[in-house]
Parts: structure tokens; sequence; C-alpha cells
């Protein structure tokens, strides 16, 4: 059997990178958001993975008394709330956006240094 | 009520937030902002004075007890914290009622206040909080908060400025997230102390350090040390008169709260010192931005860029504090953020005053202001030399400590360094004083003195910057009581 333990964090690492490259690299203020949105949400995944155990299920307490196991639920509950930062920064940085694009006609990040000398 | 005041300093303001918005009509949403500002002022005296008789206050939120529930653990240091933030806001509400209405349009009025009052809140919620994840959540409140506040400036180059912040502050915090969830992983606890207690058996663990470094470069970007600066000049510049006043004197002030929270609460001295030799990092970065940050505000054309580059030296100077490691210099680092916050607060709303009667901050529009401003332009010369570290005025103060920590230590060079900075601080004042006193006014141009009811709050903070700086017992007591708390001294 291939190990798999670590897979999650491996694509944690990637999908980091990925939205963290983006973030610097690009020059259009959308796709500068869209990195940051994949940089933020990697950090969800590797939050969900910690929490995860094999075979585990939420934890609600069953009557039949038998064995359960379950996954921790505070890392699932934490990234609830990181779910709706992500979502009020994104929506911010957007609207952002669209009052640069009103402002200065163009959301490159070039362009509007052109403009603003 | 008064075992719920710790949870009410914050839930007030953040529950009046929503309020003026909904009540549409700017008077209207000003007046449910400054209650909740001069609630959270009340409220942060009466917690100081309560953890200076009684010690330390714990508060469960909801009646879960810690480490299971979030915690609201308030120490001299947080009381102290906070009370700087409530009291800048107490202070630049009446202000904002004047400045506002002339830079903000009437019908974002509303909404301005309402994302003001949820900025105060999330600083005073990190500044409160015991648990980790909730100086996140806290953290992201203000910011977006103050995002927003931002880009409401005149200039269009205010969007930009408030996307850069935005792009840098959400990574800076994002990064803080990932540290937090490295220490949970390790040792299962979200709750300040509770890390404490469980870190060291973990730390030789390659997990630690690198929590410990994440955090490090999340709350320095945060904090605008430099070079993670760049978002700070122009934020600062196109902000709103009255944002600039409250967020320089305020954001980054909790930001290097939060670094002194995590290395001497969570991390532990030993840890942070000895293990990560963080001082090697620290000081050497506090150097560059006291010398060159000051050397660029020399340069500048626009006071409020200036005192913004400015600002990035000054939290060089409180870093450098923190960055000796000892009771004297992590005193010096709360004594400036207190200092710093009056000093800064009084010259950006002297700014303020400018902006509003001359529409703009650049220096050549200020010739002769000193003038037909006299009020004005006084208080922007009291503010300078507070900045400066004359005598008499709280920057000395906080300076006089900073020197006293580096000979303890023996480091006359970086005492030295900070003689130079005070200098170069000189030299960028008086750039702007000879312009305001001793250049003509263009006689065309009918300039008249600002309001009073901006002037008297930007004399409050000038005053308090004076007596404090005369008597600076109360402070320095604070600040020092402080310091022993974090480093665990002393008890």
């Amino acid at each position: 059997m291939i190990d798999v333990g670590l897979f999650n964090y491996w694509a944690v690492i990637v999908l980091m990178m990925v939205g963290f490259y983006t973030l610097i690299a690009r020059g259009n203020l959308v796709k500068k958001l869209i990195g940051l949105n994949v940089f933020q949400t990697s950090v969800i995944m590797m939050y969900v993975t910690m929490g995860k155990i094999e075979g585990g299920t939420a934890p609600i307490l069953v009557e039949s008394g038998e064995h359960v196991v379950y996954s921790n639920p505070i890392p699932h509950v934490l990234m609830l709330t990181a779910i709706v930062v992500g979502v009020a920064t994104l929506a911010l940085g957007l609207s952002l956006v669209v009052r640069i694009n009103e402002a200065y006609g163009t959301i490159e990040e070039d362009a509007i240094m052109d403009e603003a000398l | 009520m008064s075992q719920h005041l710790p949870v009410l300093l914050v839930a007030v303001p953040l529950f009046l937030a929503p309020v003026a918005a909904l009540v549409g009509r700017w008077k209207l949403a000003w007046a449910v902002a400054a209650a909740g500002c001069w609630w959270a002022f009340a409220a942060s005296i009466m917690l100081l004075r309560r953890v200076m008789d009684e010690g330390t206050i714990h508060y469960a939120m909801g009646g879960w007890e810690a480490p299971y529930g979030i915690e609201y653990r308030i120490d001299l240091v947080s009381a102290f914290v906070a009370l700087i933030v409530a009291a800048i806001g107490a202070v630049v509400i009446p202000y904002a009622r004047t400045s506002i209405a002339k830079e903000v349009s009437e019908d974002r009025g509303a909404l301005f206040y309402s994302a003001f009052l949820l900025c105060l809140s999330g600083l005073l919620g990190i500044s409160v909080t015991g648990d980790v994840f909730n100086v996140f959540v806290f953290l992201e409140v203000s910011s977006l908060s103050a995002y927003a506040m931002i880009a409401l400036g005149q200039d269009r180059r205010a969007l930009t400025a408030a996307f850069q912040y935005l792009i840098m502050g959400s990574t800076g915090a994002t990064f803080i997230v990932i540290g937090i969830g490295l220490l949970y992983v390790m040792t299962g606890t979200l709750n300040m102390a509770d890390l404490a207690e469980r870190l060291p058996a973990v730390s030789d663990n390659r997990t630690i350090p690198v929590a410990f470094t994440f955090l490090t470069v999340g709350i320095t970007l945060k904090l605008a040390l430099f070079p993670l600066h760049l978002w700070l000049p122009n934020a600062y510049t196109y902000a709103p008169s009255a944002v600039t006043a409250f967020i320089a004197s305020t954001a980054t002030k909790v930001a290097v709260y939060l670094l002194l929270r995590f290395f001497f609460t969570v991390f532990g001295a030993a840890f942070a010192f000895e293990q990560m030799q963080l001082d090697m990092v620290l000081m050497p970065l506090a150097l560059v931005a006291i010398l060159g940050m000051s050397l660029v505000a020399i340069y500048q054309e626009n006071v409020k860029r200036l005192l913004a580059f400015s600002s990035v030296a000054q939290i060089g100077y409180m870093v450098l504090g923190i960055s000796f490691g000892s009771v004297l210099g992590v005193t010096s680092g709360i004594l400036h953020l207190f200092n710093h916050a009056l000093m800064k607060g009084a010259l950006f709303m002297a700014m303020g005053c400018v902006m509003y009667s001359v529409g703009s901050v650049r220096i050549e529009k200020m010739a002769g202001l000193g003038k037909v401003m006299p009020w004005t332009m006084a208080a922007f010369v009291g503010g300078g030399l507070s900045l400066i570290g004359v005598p008499f005025t709280v920057g000395f103060v906080s300076k006089w400590y900073l020197v006293q920590a580096a000979l303890e230590q023996g480091m006359w060079p970086v005492a030295a360094v900070v003689m130079v900075g005070s200098l170069m601080a000189l030299v960028y004042i008086w750039k702007v004083v000879e312009v305001a006193y001793f250049q003509a006014a263009d006689p065309d141009h009918q300039i008249r003195e600002a309001p009073l009811s901006m002037l008297v709050p930007t004399w409050v903070l000038v005053l308090a910057s004076f007596y404090f700086g005369i008597d600076a017992s109360t402070t320095a007591s604070i600040a020092t009581r402080a310091a022993e708390t974090l480093l665990g001294v002393g008890l």
C-alpha cells in the first residue's frame, strides 16, 4: 500500500504556494484576489486534515453505547469562522476592484501605477 | 453587571455597529458611534483600575470554563492597551464629526461610523482575549473595517492604498492562522495560558519553531516593521484624516501588543530569545527602520506621508525596546506604545485640521499657516517636540527608558542610533515648521482656523502628551509592572 498519510499535507503545501505565488506575481487585481483566496483555502484544508482521523465520524453521542471513533470537531468549527472571514475579505476586495476600475479605467497594477504618477 | 464588564467592553461597540448602519442619517449614526466609543473608554478605565487592585481578571465566555471555552484574560498589559485604544477612540470621535462631514460624502456617513465601531471593537477584542483563535477573528474584524474606512478617502489613490493594505494584511492574517494551527496540532489547545503550559514539553519538535516563524512574520506584517511596512505609507496618506489619526495610534499598537503576548506569554522569553534568537532578527530590522525610514521621511513633500514614514521609524523604537528582552527594554516598548499613540494622534489630527481648512497637506500649501491657523500649527509643534523627544514631553520619557535599556546591556551604538533618529525627527519636523512659520502666506487665499470641534480633541492629545511627559510616574509604573508581568519576574 502506498503511504497516503501525508498526501493532504502535500496538497496543502502545493495549494499554499500556488496561491501565494499568484498573489505576489500577478499584476491583475482580480487574479491577485484569486491567489489570496487559494492561499486562504489551503489553510482551511490544513486545519480540517489535522482534525480528521481514519474512520472518524461526527462527534454525536449515540444511545446504544457502542464505541465510536470521531473526528476532532474544533478545527472544523474554527474553519467555519475562517470561511466567513475569507468570504468577507474576498467581497471587500472585489468591491474595491470595482471602484478602482471606475476610478482608473483599468485593473492592471502597472497601468494604475502609470496613471497615478 | 460589573462581572460582565470584560465582555461588555467589546460587545457594546460591536452591537452598536449595525445600529449605526441602520439608523441611516449620519448625525444619528455619529451619536451612536460616540456612545460606543465613550462607553468603551469608561469601561476600559474601570477595568484597568480593577486589574491594578485585584490582579488578572478571568472571564469565561458563556460560562464555559477555560480551556474548553473562550476565556477573556485581562492582565495589566491588556488593560493598558485596551485603555489606549478606547481613549484614542473617545478623542477621535468628536473630531470625526466635523472632519468626516467634510471629507466623506453624506450618504456614506452612517456606514463609516458603523465601520469605525467595528474597528474599535475588533481592536479592543484583540487586547482582552485570552484565546489565540479569537485573536485572529478580532484581527480580521478590525482589519476589514479599516480597509473599508481607508477606501473612503477623497483621492482615488485611497482605493489602491486600501487594496494594497487588504492584500498584505490578509496575507499577514493568514500567516497568523497557519501559526495558530501548527500550535494547535502540537498541543490541542487554543487558550494562551494553557498553550504556555504545554509548549515547553514539545518545543523540541520542529513544528513549534515553524509556528513561531509564521506568527512572527504575520504579526510584524500587521505592525509594519521594516521591511514589511509597504502598505502603511499609502494607507495613512490617503485615508480620511480622522481615520488616519485613529488607525495610526491604535492598529499598529495593538499589533505590537500581540507580538508581546505571543513572545512572552505564549512562547515564553526563554524560547523566543534563547532558542530562536529573535533579538538577532528584530534588533537590526528595528535599527534600519529607525534610520532608514526617518531618512525617507525627511524627503517627503506630503506631510501626512512624512508622518507615516515617521510612524514606521517609531515602530522601530518599540520593537527595539522589545528586542532587548529585558524588563527595562519591554517597559520602554510599552511606554512608547502609549506615548506614540498620543503624539502621532495629535500630529495626524493637526494635519486633519489643515486638510479641513486648506484642502491639502502638501508642504508647499502650508506657507504662512503659523499666522492664519495658530492653534493648529501650535498643536503640530507640540506633537513634533514630542516626536523629537524634547524634555517635558512624552517622547523624552520613552527615549530615556530606551537609551537606559540599551546602556544596561552595554550597547552604546544602539543608544547612539536612537539619538541620531531623534535628530532626524528634528529635521523633518523643522521642515514643516519652517514653511508654516517663516514663509509668507499667499494673500489671495482666505484660510481660516479650523473649527473648535476639531481643535479641542487635537489639543486634548497635545496636552496629554505634555502632562504624561512631565509626570510620567503613572504611565511608567504601569508599564514597568506590565513588563514584569510579561516576563514573569518581580511577582
